[in-house]
């Protein structure tokens, strides 16, 4: 696919816009896979309302991307068991290695967290060689 | 409802109906761009670099002045996290996800906001993920 210059670094402004407004209003973390996970696994009550309020919010923004621009294009790369497989463990790796590309790629690396970066690091380096491997090794 | 909808959790909200656009424009909701940039190997696409990039220009100068106050301007204290050590959970979680991420190009910002697609595949997708954080939390606490 030819790259979208335009879209990816203005799509980038508003991730790291949003991060930064709840960092400078509410003094939370937009680290999504464990705000999800407190909302889902019963956390602390009293972060719950924030929480489920952003979920809500990440989901409205695919909403309101179809009202004003057009039909969210999504091309799937699995299907079936190997979805399922690949849901539970982004879920679970996510979970005991406290984030994902927002917790730690974009909010972890800006606090210079060496935790972020190792985590970073390795998620994108593992992604990269599980593409190859599947991709190119075993097809 | 009463006590829910305050001025936090707005605020909580419209920055998630903000970074949800911004996974929209940015089409990091298609999980065939992510594949895209991941696959070094072939047809490489680029923009997933450039999101972060993107991201990461604001975060980057952004959050430290803003640690730098005392307060968030409509609560009591800043909640960052405390661990420091680069420990085996986050090693081996790190990997996990890196290896589910690759299987299926989705991570959970852009799974939860492609929900707005309403595709079933985005559904059962974000209930194995839910699953695989509930056996977390399951095993973390025994």
């Amino acid at each position: 696919m030819e790259p979208d210059i335009i879209g990816g670094l203005g799509g980038g402004l508003l991730i790291g816009l949003a991060s930064a407004l709840m960092l400078l209003l509410i003094g939370r973390i937009a680290g999504i896979s464990g705000i999800l996970g407190g909302v889902v696994t019963g956390g602390s009550r009293a972060e719950f309302p924030w929480r489920l309020a952003f979920v809500a919010g990440l989901i409205g923004g695919g909403v309101l991307y179809r009202l004003l621009i057009g039909p969210l294009v999504i091309t799937m790369q699995a299907e079936g068991p190997v979805l399922i497989l690949a849901g539970l463990l982004v879920g679970f790796g996510t979970r005991i290695g406290s984030g994902c590309t927002s917790g730690h790629g974009v909010c972890g690396l800006a606090r210079r967290s060496p935790r972020s970066l190792a985590a970073t690091v390795l998620f994108i380096g593992v992604a990269a060689l599980t593409v190859f491997i599947t991709r190119h090794l075993l097809s | 409802m009463k006590g829910f909808i305050t001025l936090p959790t707005t605020v909580a909200f419209v920055c998630g109906l903000i970074f949800g656009l911004g996974l929209s424009i940015s089409g990091m909701v298609n999980p065939a761009r992510v594949i895209g940039f991941l696959d070094v190997a072939g047809d490489w696409d680029m923009t997933l670099l450039l999101v972060m990039g993107g991201a990461l220009a604001v975060t980057a100068v952004s959050f430290p002045l803003i640690t730098r106050r005392s307060k968030p301007v409509l609560e009591q204290e800043f909640v960052l996290p405390t661990k420091t050590r680069i420990d085996k959970p986050l090693i081996s979680g790190a990997i996990l996800f890196g290896v589910g991420w690759g299987l299926a190009g989705l991570c959970p910002g852009p799974a939860l906001t492609g929900l707005a697609s309403l595709s079933p595949s985005l559904f059962l997708f974000v209930a194995a993920m839910v699953a695989g954080q509930l056996l977390a939390t399951s095993l973390e606490r025994s």
